[in-house]
C-alpha cells in the first residue's frame, strides 16, 4: 500500500485546504481526490469537529475508463479539481457515483457534469428526488441511472458493484465495493470528522472519539438499517474501507465493521431477563415536581403499570439526572410517560431539554404519554403530548391532569392510567390474561365524540 | 352527510367518520399507531396497509404515487396522510 502525500512530509497536521493538491494513490488505480477542512469547529449545527474535517472523493481508473466516486462540499471543488486533474482528464470520466447526495459531498458535481459531459451519474435507486432537489431542474436536465445491490459497473480491468444502504444516514445512501482491488467506498459509514492530512488510519493521530462521537449523532438513529447494511458489508474481502469524511481504514479495516456491529446492537448486557419468560416491556416514567403533586401522580401511575404482567416500570425525578444517560434509558424503552406540572403556561425546562435531546435516537413504535398537576390552566399536558406525536411516538391515551393536590380518587385515576398505558404497549395487550375483557370489539367511535 | 367506517388494526378500534375525511385527521386523534413525518405527502413515513376496503380510499394523486414508487410500497399501500376515506376500510401501519 502506498503512503502519504510527497509534499505532505513537512506540512503540519490538517494544514489549510490548497496547501499541497498532490491525488494520493490509496490503492492500485485509486487515489484520494478530496479535500481538507481543517478549520471546520461545527458540522451541520450539531457536531463538534475539533480538528476540522475532510471531505474524502476518489478517482479509479480501470482499462476502460475512469470512475469519480463522489465530490466535495462547494467552496472545497478548486481542490478537488486540481488534485481529480492530476490523475486523469475529464474526456476519461466514464461514470460518476455518488454514494450520498448530501451538499458535503455533492457540491462540485454540477460543475463536475459539464466538464465531464459524456459521464454517467450512479445514484441509488432512493436519490432521485432528492438528486432533483438539490440541483433544482427539472427531470429531463439531469441525466443518470439508479443502482441497486449487486449491479455492476465495468472498467474494463476492474468493477464497481454496489450495495443499497439506505438511512445510513440519509434515504440515498449507498456503498461503492471495487471489486478487485477490494476496496469499500462507504459513503458516511465509518466515517467520522477528523482532519489529519497523513489521511491513513494507521498515520493520523488518536481519531477513536471522533469515530465514536460520529457514529453516535450520525448513524445510532438508525441502527436498525445499519444493521441491515452490516449484513451486506460483512462478507467482502476487505482491503480497505474508503469513507467520506475522516481517516482511510486501511490498516485491519475489519475492526471498524464489528465496532459498528456492536455499537448497533442492542445494550443487553445488564439487562435482568429471566429464564423462560416472555420478554419484558419496558415503562419509564420521569417526572419534575414543585410541591409534590406531580410525583404523587407518578408513583401511582408506576405502581398501576406494575400491576400488568410482563412490564418492567422505572420512575425518575428529572431534578436528579442529565438528560444522556435518560436518552439511553429511552432508546431502549417501549414507553415513556412524562409529568410535568404547569409553570407560566408551559412544562418546566428540564423536561424539554430531554425531549430536544431525543434526535440521536429511534422513537418508532415507542407509546409515549404525558401528566401533570397543574394550578390553573395545565398546558403543559397538552403541549409535552404534541411533542410526543412530532416525535412520532404513539399516544393512545388522553393525558392525565389534575388541579393541585390529588385526592385519593384521582390517585386511583393515576393508578388506572398507569395500567391502561401498560396495557398500550406493543405486545402486552395480545399476550396479557384474560384479565379485562378478552377478544371483545372494542365499540365503534364516532368522529365527532373525538376531542 | 355520508358515514364511512374506518378501522385501526393495529388498535383494534373502528371510527364512524365523515366521507371525505383524511385518515391521519383520524388516526392521530385517536392514537393509532401509524406515525408520521412531513404531513403532506412527500416523506412516505406515513405508509399504511389497507387490509380492507381498499377501492373505498380516494385514488391517490400522482405525486403520492410518485412517493409510493419510490418508497417501494407493496400492493395495497397508502400514504395515511394523503389517503381520504369514501367508504368503509381497514388500515394498520405498513
Amino acid at each position: 500500500m502506498t503512503g502519504t502525500p510527497a509534499d505532505s512530509s513537512r506540512a503540519p497536521i490538517g494544514a489549510a485546504p490548497g496547501a499541497g493538491l498532490a491525488p494520493v494513490p490509496i490503492a492500485d488505480g485509486v487515489h484520494w481526490i478530496g479535500a481538507l477542512d481543517p478549520q471546520l469547529r461545527r458540522f451541520d449545527l450539531i457536531l463538534r469537529t475539533a480538528n476540522g474535517t475532510t471531505y474524502n472523493a476518489y478517482a479509479v481508473r480501470g482499462s476502460d475508463g475512469v470512475a469519480v466516486v463522489d465530490t466535495v462540499k462547494a467552496e472545497f471543488a478548486d481542490d478537488f479539481f486540481a488534485r481529480l486533474e492530476r490523475v486523469a482528464r475529464y474526456d476519461e470520466i466514464r461514470v460518476i457515483v455518488l454514494n450520498h447526495l448530501e451538499p458535503d459531498h455533492s457540491g462540485a458535481l454540477p460543475t463536475l457534469m459539464r466538464r465531464a459531459p459524456q459521464a454517467k451519474l450512479v445514484i441509488s435507486k432512493r436519490a432521485p428526488a432528492m438528486l432533483k432537489a438539490l440541483l433544482k431542474t427539472d427531470d429531463q436536465e439531469i441525466r443518470y441511472e439508479t443502482a441497486d445491490t449487486g449491479d455492476e459497473i465495468d472498467l474494463g480491468d476492474r468493477r464497481l458493484r454496489f450495495l443499497h444502504t439506505p438511512f445510513l444516514h440519509w434515504p440515498d445512501t449507498q456503498c461503492t465495493y471495487l471489486v478487485e482491488q477490494q476496496v469499500l467506498f462507504s459513503g458516511d459509514v465509518f466515517g467520522c470528522h477528523h482532519c489529519d492530512r497523513r489521511l491513513f488510519n494507521d498515520r493520523v493521530g488518536d481519531f477513536r472519539f471522533a469515530f465514536e462521537y460520529y457514529y453516535a449523532h450520525i448513524m445510532r438513529p438508525f441502527k436498525t438499517h445499519v444493521l441491515e447494511a452490516l449484513r451486506l458489508i460483512e462478507p467482502l474481502p476487505l482491503q480497505l474501507i474508503a469513507p467520506t469524511h475522516g481517516p482511510i481504514l486501511r490498516e485491519r479495516p475489519r475492526r471498524y465493521v464489528a465496532r459498528y456491529r456492536a455499537l448497533s446492537g442492542a445494550d443487553q448486557a445488564l439487562e435482568p431477563v429471566p429464564a423462560h419468560s416472555a420478554p419484558l416491556r419496558t415503562l419509564l416514567v420521569f417526572y419534575l415536581s414543585a410541591y409534590g403533586s406531580t410525583a404523587r401522580m407518578a408513583e401511582a401511575i408506576a405502581a398501576g403499570a406494575e400491576g400488568v404482567p410482563g412490564i418492567r416500570v422505572s420512575l425518575y425525578d428529572l431534578e436528579g439526572g442529565e438528560p444522556g444517560p435518560f436518552v439511553d434509558l429511552i432508546e431502549a424503552a417501549d414507553g415513556i410517560a412524562f409529568g410535568s406540572p404547569t409553570v407560566n403556561g408551559d412544562a418546566v425546562k428540564p423536561v424539554w431539554d430531554l425531549l430536544s435531546s431525543l434526535a440521536v435516537v429511534s422513537l418508532r413504535g415507542k407509546v409515549g404519554a404525558a401528566f401533570g398537576s397543574y394550578g390553573w390552566s395545565g398546558e403543559a399536558v397538552p403541549m409535552l403530548e404534541a411533542r410526543l406525536r412530532g416525535l412520532n411516538l404513539r399516544v393512545p391515551l388522553a393525558g392525565l391532569r389534575l388541579k393541585l393536590i390529588p385526592t385519593d380518587a384521582e390517585l386511583s385515576d393515576c393508578r388506572d392510567f398507569g395500567r391502561a398505558l401498560a396495557q398500550a404497549l406493543p405486545g402486552v395487550s395480545a399476550g396479557a390474561p384474560a384479565s379485562a375483557e378478552p377478544d371483545r370489539p372494542k365499540p365503534v367511535i364516532d368522529f365527532a365524540d373525538l376531542s | 352527510m355520508a358515514k364511512a367506517t374506518l378501522t385501526f388494526e393495529d388498535i383494534g378500534q373502528s371510527v364512524n367518520v365523515p366521507a371525505g375525511i383524511r385518515v391521519i385527521e383520524v388516526s392521530e386523534k385517536i392514537g393509532a399507531g401509524i406515525i408520521y413525518g412531513c404531513r403532506e405527502g412527500d416523506c412516505g413515513t406515513c405508509m399504511m396497509h389497507v387490509t380492507d376496503g381498499w377501492n373505498n380510499l380516494t385514488e391517490p394523486s400522482v405525486l403520492e404515487e410518485k412517493v409510493l414508487r419510490e418508497n417501494m410500497a407493496g400492493r395495497h399501500h397508502r400514504l395515511a396522510c394523503q389517503a381520504q376515506v369514501i367508504g368503509d376500510c381497514s388500515v394498520k401501519p405498513a
